[in-house]
Parts: C-alpha cells; sequence; structure tokens
C-alpha cells in the first residue's frame, strides 16, 4: 500500500492520502446496531432443562405411568423399594411410585411458584413505579411500609400466616407473592426513578403528557427488559420458598405430591430406607430447575452486556 | 527527570495498525485500516477526525487496549521499541501507568470521589513500586505548582468534589504525569470544558508536557485547540489517514478535501456582523415570550424562597422569529432559564407572557395550547429520545398530542417532519440508537417542530456533537428559521455558534444578565468585562494564541476562579479587572444603557468600557 510507506518515512513531512475529488464524507454511524439474542451453549443447556421441566410440569399428569396415590405393588408392603420394572425410581415411604409423584408434583411446584411471582411482579410493579413517580411524601410512606415488610424474614412470616389461614394452595400463592412482592418493589421504584429523570420522560412531561401515559408508555418499555430478567431470578427463590414450606410441612398438603414435601415425606430413606432415591429425586430436581433457570438468566445478561446488569 | 533531548527519539510508533471489531457471527469489520505515524520524545501528536474515526481505537491501541468487541487484526503499535498488540495482561501491567499513561475526557468520572487527590495522583507509581511514597509526593507536588494549581501543598489533601472543573482536569494530568510515563494519551481533555477554563487546562498540559520531555498522543474534534498544543496533525477519516504533517502545513496548505472540510465547519470567531439577520415577515406586535423580573433557584426554604438562589432579575424577550442566544460558562444559569421558560422551573418572583398573553409559571396549570408553544429541546439526544420507541412514534406523538391528527394524515405529517429535517422517510420505522449521533439530534428538533411551536429552547443542542455535525445542524437551525419563522432561544457556552445564528443575546454570569442587546452590538465595544473575557477566550486557528491569549491582562484576572453565586454586589467582581472596591463587592450593578436596546450591568461608565476592544 503506496499511502503507508510515505506516511511511515515522511512523518515530519506532509502527508495526503490518495482521494478521489467527487467523494462526499458522510456522517459516520454512531455505533452497530444491537444483535439478537442467540443462547451461547451453557444458554441453550438451561434453556433444554427448563423446557423440559415445563414440558413435564404442563403434561405428566397424563404422561406418568400411575397416578401419584396408586401403588404400584399392591401386594408388597415395603417401602423405599430400588428401582425396578413398574416403579423406575423405586417406591416412597407409603409404597406409592416416586417416578409418577415426581411427575405430579412438577406441575404443582411450578405452577404455584410461577403464579406467586406473578403475582409478586404484578404487586411490586405497580406500586414500584407508582412509588416513583409519586410525591416524595406518598413515595416515603410506601417505601418504609414496604421496608417493614423486608426486615422479616421470608420463611417466618410465610409460616405465621400459613399456620394462621391454614394451608392451600390460593394461600400459598398469595403469600409467596405477597412476600416476594416487597423486594420486586424495591427493583422496581429504583428502575422507575432512574428512568424517570431521563431527558425523554421530562420530555413527555414538558409535553403536557399524563401519569398513565408516562407510566406505560414512558417508563414501563424501558424497564421491562431487566425486570423480565429478574422474573427468572425471583422465580427461583419463590421455588425454593415454596419447597421450603412443604419440607417444613405448611406447605403443599399430602397426599398431593409436590417436590418439597416428597423430599419431607420420605426423609426415613436417608436412615433406614433400601434406596435414597425417593428423598433425592426430587432435592435434584428442585436443584436442576433452580440452576437451569439461572443458566438462561445469565445468558441474556451477558448478552446485553453492561447495561442490564448495570440496571440490576 | 533530565531526559535526552535527542529528537529522533521515536517514543511511540504505530506500523500498519489494523484493529476490526468482531461480529456476533464471527466476522470481522475493519474498524482502524492500516495506520501509520510515529511520536517522537516531547512532540505532540494530535489525531483529529469525528467519532467513529477510529481515532480513540488508536490512541488506546498504544496502551496496548482493545475496547470489548474489538481485536487487533494486524500491524504494530510500539512503544519504545516493543509491540503492545502482542503483549498479554501480565506484560502490560508494569508498562501501563509507568511507560504510558491514560487522560480521560472526564476528570469527574476518573477520580474516586471518597478518596484525597494526592492519595490518587500518587497511586500508580507507589503500586508499581517505581517510587516510594515520600518521592511520588515530591513528585506530586512539582506537578501541582507546574500545573499552576492552587495551593498547591494543600490541594493534594482535598475531596475531588472540593475543587473546580479545570482545576480537576489539571490534576487528572497530574495524576497521570507523576508516574513520568514517556508517552501519554489524551483523549478530548479539554472538549467538556467552558472556553476559559480550557485556555488554563490548554496551557498548563503544553508548559509540563515540554517540562517533562514527555510524548503526547492528543486525541480531539476541535482543531483550534489542536493548533495551540500539537506539533503534528494526523487526520483520519474511516479508520484511515488522510492527510498527516506538521501543524502549520495541515493548517495553511491542507490539501486532503476531507481536512478542507473540517476546516470549513471550524466556525469563525465571535465578530459583530456575522449573524444572519432573520428576516421581518413573521413579526407582530407582541413578542413570543417574555420573561419579566425573574428570580428563580432551587431548594424551598422556610419562607418559602429557594434556598440556592440563581436567577436575578432577568428580563428577555424573545420576538416572534427571531433567535435570542444566551451565553456563559457553567453554572451561569442558562439552563435554569430555559428551564424557568419552559415551566419545568416556577420562577419564585417575576412574570412569563406568551404572546402578550399572561401564563401559568409552572407546567401543571398551563393548557395544552400554551404547552404547545414552547417546546424544549434536550442537550444530549441519547437521553433525550425513548431508546424503545420508533422514531415515527416519537415524532407521531406530539402530532397526535397537539394537532390531533391520526392514521394516514400523522404519518403524512411525519414524513413531512423528517423531510424538514432532511432526513429520508424509511428512518421513520428505525429506533434511536440506530441513528449517528447528528442523526438523532435531527430528530429531536423534529419533534419539537412537531408541535408547531412559536417558541423552541436549544439547551446546547450542538455541544456534543463532532464539528461537522455541529455545523450541519446549525445550517439546519438556520433554514428552518427561514420557513418556519419559529423563533428559537439558542443556550451554549460556545460564543462562535451563538455569533452567527442569533439576533441577540443575553450574557448571563452566575444568574446574573451581565449584558443584552443585538448581537452586533453585544459583539463590539463598548463590552461588559465579562463578555470580553469570553470573546478572548475563544481559541483562534492559529499558533502562537494561546500565549498571546495567556499572557494579556484580562484574561490572568478573569481566569483566576471561577463562577460563583453572590447574594450582594456584582459577582463578577474577584474576576473583573476593572473592579471597584468597596462599591462593586457591595452594590448590585446598574442597568446602563448604550443606544436603544444595547444593556450592561456595571458599575463602569459605558465610556470607561469601550477601550481596549
Amino acid at each position: 500500500m503506496t499511502t503507508s510507506n510515505t506516511a511511515k518515512n515522511t512523518q515530519a513531512e506532509h502527508f495526503v492520502a490518495p482521494y478521489d475529488a467527487g467523494v462526499s464524507f458522510d456522517e459516520l454511524p454512531d455505533s452497530a446496531p444491537s444483535s439478537r439474542y442467540s443462547p451461547s451453549w451453557t444458554g441453550w443447556l438451561g434453556i433444554t432443562i427448563v423446557g423440559f421441566w415445563v414440558f413435564i410440569a404442563i403434561f405428566g399428569p397424563w404422561l406418568a405411568p400411575l397416578g401419584e396415590n396408586d401403588l404400584p405393588f399392591p401386594d408388597d408392603y415395603s417401602e423405599f423399594q430400588l428401582p425396578r420394572p413398574g416403579a423406575w425410581l423405586g417406591t416412597d415411604e407409603s409404597d406409592r411410585d416416586v417416578l409418577s409423584r415426581l411427575m405430579y408434583g412438577a406441575g404443582r411446584t411450578i405452577g404455584i411458584s410461577f403464579m406467586a411471582t406473578l403475582l409478586a411482579y404484578f404487586i411490586g410493579v405497580v406500586l414500584g413505579i407508582g412509588a416513583a413517580i409519586s410525591t416524595p411524601r406518598v413515595d416515603m410512606i410506601v417505601s418504609r411500609i414496604n421496608d417493614a415488610f423486608l426486615s422479616l424474614p421470608t420463611i417466618m412470616l410465610g409460616l405465621v400466616v400459613v399456620a394462621a389461614v391454614g394451608s392451600s394452595i390460593p394461600v400459598l400463592i398469595i403469600t409467596a407473592g405477597v412476600i416476594y412482592a416487597t423486594v420486586v418493589f424495591r427493583l422496581a421504584r429504583a428502575l422507575g426513578q432512574e428512568i424517570m429523570v431521563m431527558d425523554f420522560v421530562e420530555a413527555a412531561r414538558v409535553r403536557g403528557e399524563g401519569r398513565w401515559w408516562i407510566i406505560t408508555r414512558e417508563i414501563w418499555p424501558n424497564a421491562a427488559m431487566p425486570l423480565l430478567t429478574d422474573f427468572g431470578l425471583r422465580l427461583i427463590y419463590v421455588i425454593l420458598f415454596i419447597s421450603s414450606l412443604s419440607f417444613l410441612g405448611l406447605g403443599v398438603q399430602p397426599p398431593q405430591a409436590d417436590w418439597g414435601s416428597m423430599v419431607r415425606e420420605n426423609l426415613g430413606a436417608l436412615s433406614y430406607g433400601a434406596s435414597v432415591i425417593p428423598v433425592v429425586a426430587p432435592a435434584l430436581a428442585i436443584a436442576t430447575l433452580t440452576v437451569a433457570i439461572n443458566l438462561v438468566v445469565d445468558d441474556i445478561s451477558a448478552h446485553s452486556g453492561g447495561k442490564l446488569s448495570k440496571r440490576l | 527527570m533530565a531526559r535526552t533531548s535527542d529528537t529522533n527519539d521515536v517514543i511511540f510508533e504505530a506500523r500498519d495498525l489494523k484493529i476490526n471489531a468482531v461480529r456476533d457471527d464471527g466476522s470481522e469489520l475493519p474498524i482502524v485500516k492500516g495506520v501509520d505515524f510515529k511520536v517522537r520524545r516531547g512532540e505532540v501528536v494530535a489525531l483529529i477526525g469525528e467519532s467513529g474515526s477510529g481515532k480513540t481505537t488508536i490512541s488506546l491501541a498504544a496502551l496496548g487496549y482493545c475496547k470489548p468487541g474489538l481485536k487487533f487484526a494486524g500491524g504494530e503499535a510500539l512503544l519504545n521499541g516493543q509491540d503492545v498488540t502482542a503483549m498479554d495482561t501480565e506484560e502490560l501491567r508494569p508498562i501501563r501507568g509507568e511507560k504510558v499513561a491514560y487522560l480521560a475526557q472526564s476528570a469527574a468520572a476518573t477520580f474516586n470521589p471518597s478518596i484525597l487527590i494526592n492519595e490518587q495522583v500518587t497511586e500508580a507509581p507507589v503500586l508499581h513500586g517505581s517510587k516510594t511514597r515520600e518521592e511520588a509526593d515530591a513528585k506530586a507536588l512539582s506537578l501541582y505548582r507546574a500545573l499552576e494549581l492552587p495551593d498547591p501543598e494543600t490541594i493534594g489533601g482535598r475531596y475531588p468534589h472540593q475543587v473546580s472543573g479545570g482545576q480537576l482536569q489539571r490534576l487528572m494530568a497530574a495524576m497521570a504525569l507523576c508516574g513520568e510515563p514517556d508517552l501519554l494519551v489524551l483523549d478530548e481533555p479539554t472538549t467538556a470544558l467552558d472556553v476559559t477554563t480550557q485556555i488554563e487546562v490548554l496551557k498548563a498540559f503544553k508548559q509540563v508536557i515540554k517540562e517533562e520531555g514527555a510524548a503526547a498522543i492528543y486525541v480531539t474534534h476541535d482543531l483550534a485547540v489542536v493548533a495551540q498544543i500539537a506539533d503534528h496533525i494526523v487526520v483520519l477519516y474511516n479508520g484511515e489517514i488522510k492527510e498527516a504533517g506538521p501543524v502549520e502545513t495541515i493548517i495553511h496548505e491542507s490539501e486532503h478535501p476531507y481536512t478542507k472540510r473540517l476546516m470549513a465547519a471550524i466556525k469563525p470567531l465571535p465578530e459583530a456582523g456575522l449573524g444572519e439577520a432573520s428576516n421581518h415577515e413573521h413579526m407582530r406586535d407582541a413578542p413570543a415570550l417574555v420573561a419579566r423580573n425573574i428570580n428563580a433557584g432551587y431548594g424551598k426554604g422556610p419562607d418559602g424562597a429557594p434556598t440556592t438562589m440563581v436567577l436575578r432579575d432577568v428580563n428577555v424577550a424573545i420576538e416572534r422569529g427571531k433567535t435570542v442566544g444566551i451565553i456563559g460558562e457553567s453554572g451561569c444559569g442558562k439552563s435554569t432559564l430555559a428551564r424557568v421558560f419552559a415551566g419545568l422551573l416556577p420562577p419564585s418572583a417575576g412574570d412569563l407572557e406568551l404572546d402578550g398573553q399572561p401564563v401559568a409559571p409552572n407546567l401543571a396549570a398551563r393548557t395544552r395550547d400554551e404547552l404547545r408553544r414552547v417546546q424544549f429541546v434536550y442537550q444530549m439526544a441519547d437521553t433525550a429520545l425513548n431508546p424503545r420507541q420508533r422514531i415515527k412514534d416519537i415524532l407521531g406523538r406530539p402530532v397526535e398530542f397537539y394537532g390531533g391528527l391520526t392514521g394516514a394524515k400523522k404519518t403524512e405529517r411525519v414524513n413531512e417532519l423528517l423531510e424538514m429535517v432532511e432526513m429520508p422517510p424509511p428512518f421513520a420505522e428505525r429506533f434511536p440508537h440506530e441513528l449517528s449521533g447528528g442523526q438523532k439530534q435531527r430528530i429531536n428538533l423534529a419533534r419539537a417542530l412537531a408541535a408547531e411551536p412559536e417558541v423552541v429552547l436549544c439547551d446546547e443542542v450542538t455541544s456534543a456533537l463532532d464539528t461537522i455535525v455541529g455545523a450541519n445542524v446549525i445550517e439546519l437551525l438556520k433554514s428552518l428559521r427561514r420557513e418556519t419563522g419559529v423563533s428559537f432561544v439558542f443556550i451554549s457556552h460556545d460564543l462562535s455558534t451563538v455569533a452567527s445564528f442569533a439576533d441577540e443575546i443575553v450574557v448571563l454570569y452566575a444568574g446574573r444578565v451581565a449584558e443584552q442587546g443585538p448581537t452586533d452590538k453585544v459583539l463590539s465595544p463598548p463590552y461588559h468585562p465579562y463578555t470580553r473575557l469570553l470573546i478572548s477566550s475563544v481559541p483562534e486557528m492559529r499558533t502562537g494564541w494561546l500565549e498571546a491569549t495567556v499572557a494579556s491582562q484580562e484574561t490572568i484576572t478573569g481566569l483566576t476562579g471561577g463562577v460563583e453565586l453572590t447574594d450582594i454586589g456584582c459577582p463578577f467582581f474577584a474576576r473583573c479587572p476593572l473592579a471597584i472596591e468597596e462599591t462593586c463587592d457591595t452594590t448590585a450593578p446598574p442597568r446602563r444603557v448604550d443606544g436603544e436596546d444595547h444593556v450592561i450591568e456595571c458599575h463602569r461608565e459605558v465610556g470607561d468600557l469601550l477601550g481596549g476592544g
């Protein structure tokens, strides 16, 4: 390349690159357009596992070899049996088929958690963004009430509520939803405040837009992405919360199966059972699902780069 | 530290340096396409070009650093003969901070606000073990002196927020130089500063680079600044060198059309008679917007008055179809005034009138039609446009909101608006991040025009743009003014831009009007001493200007000290070469009228202000 040679030797002198007389110099683009999300292999792994469990959660009751309370070997009264044909994951403390209960439990654990997280998001986002755009006084009152709730240990609060009201699936969903709404509230409020001070929101206010427009058109679209990512993380906490409650006996009530209560029911297997599968299998199910959700969330965060992690 | 003054001592050399961006699908896009240049000891080489030209990428290569998503794709970047592009992090660590130091654009972002300045300045050499703490402290002290910082013995014991912006910028230079690097990389170090501050910083940089015998790469888009500080200029466009040579040659005998275009985009010095007189066809009796005796500030004290009073007794009338320029350094209340006009900050005293009718001071009490008439254009188009809305929605909303147009009529109007700001209709489908900086600013303007306003408030709309792009936006504003008859309030700290565009100028200092009147009168004697300081601080496109300016009397006085709000007397007292003790510091200056509409607020008689122009 002749141009570079000239420059190399003649720094002190004048160098002019060759040019065409008619060429115009357009404004250079500011930055490359952002690319679509394509998962890395860890992302795909996470998506596969989550997809698998969601599939089981929805179709489990139809696919399960037996009903959740059916006995695979009605004539054989020994508990915690090792896997064998007819009960591929062995039997539990009441001689029921572990595989079938696991498949029924998937729907309950995932379904309750998902509904509870949705509820937490609905309450948290509405109040959080509402607080962010209210007057400092209203914001202060709502935030301090939220802080008070936040200071209570989640499991304790859950135990007290469930013990007082009695356990049923709607109670579990509402309890978990309200408890986790406090965390979502803080995030939504912080995001809302950050977006509130952006010039485009002020531009909307100067234009004379109402509060509803500002929330739904200016703030929400910009808060949605980080909130959706957090949704995944929050879902993990709620799964663990619901499972913990079930493990403590205050969650899903027997004879209904869910992963947390399965671990509790079959604890005996650890000390004197022939097989530990009845307690390890539901525990592994919880672990794989939560880790897989985490993988997906991490992968999406990594794709959005610093922006999203900064906001979170 | 004594260094050999061998002029052939090459500190840094880029040899056919290539840097590529890596796309998601693994394909590569060349960003820097084979660049060659040398930096010798004691020499300042300026890389100039607009954003996207690769100038920052090249300068970072001198540190062996590539931004995420970029990679070295060929050639060499030799620092003291070693190729830094081939080194790994472990090898680079001792080099960075010791052999080469980097000065970022924003000192405020570089300093940790909670650590004492001295500790941060001396951190690198002490950490690298090249100096003991005592040596580093001694070096820092000598640098503070060389950089002419006030109270050099004690300034290191302050926190970053306790010094002014210009001082912090110089302290950042001290931080970079403390390790006595061979090469200094300066990335737009004065771009964010006021003209007056820019002078002191440039002067300090130039002096200290010479004294330390370091070499420097100076990245900027401002040719006038380059003329003051650089020995060589390298002109970049799209990752290629278009022209390179000594400063004098590039400035006076540039050959490449791109360099010529850069030169052409340089604004002429602020002088009387440059302004394009706007026509009178849109004139009506009542001014579009009048502000009378405005006092405004922030915070709320017990008596309901603002705790920090910013604006005091400001009177401005914006005639229909005219442009009023508001100038002053940062902290003078320019943006506060615009916020008062827009209704975002209700004044604590004074009245606003729209079209002869009184208008509510705060936004919420204004009718939709009153809101429509005053539109605000923000400085940063990046934050002013909702990143999740398409251009058609951004422009379509005010059309629908104020004009009530929907469907095909709305689309038609959006296309009209795009045409007005010289952008093709397909852009309507894009998101803001798919546009260049200049294009975003055009959309920002178009949104204001979509309301069919009577007054458009432009807050530093060209300050964040490159020279050429900024010049294009000004051209656009001029043509819009001709076509639409809209009045503009043009806020800027750049006097040259205002001079070429405004019919009338208001010079604000610390919330008070120092001088106001028709552009030509404000820019010719008699001057308010502050106006004179501003005019003389605009860099000229010739070498030696910096030295000549800092030597002149009025700038010496004026450069010491920053903008401070005062409750009594003339706020400019401390910086004024013509200040009268016992008068200027105790009594608010009277309004002196020179001719029909030219007002100067000063204790000096108009005749006293004529001299030395």
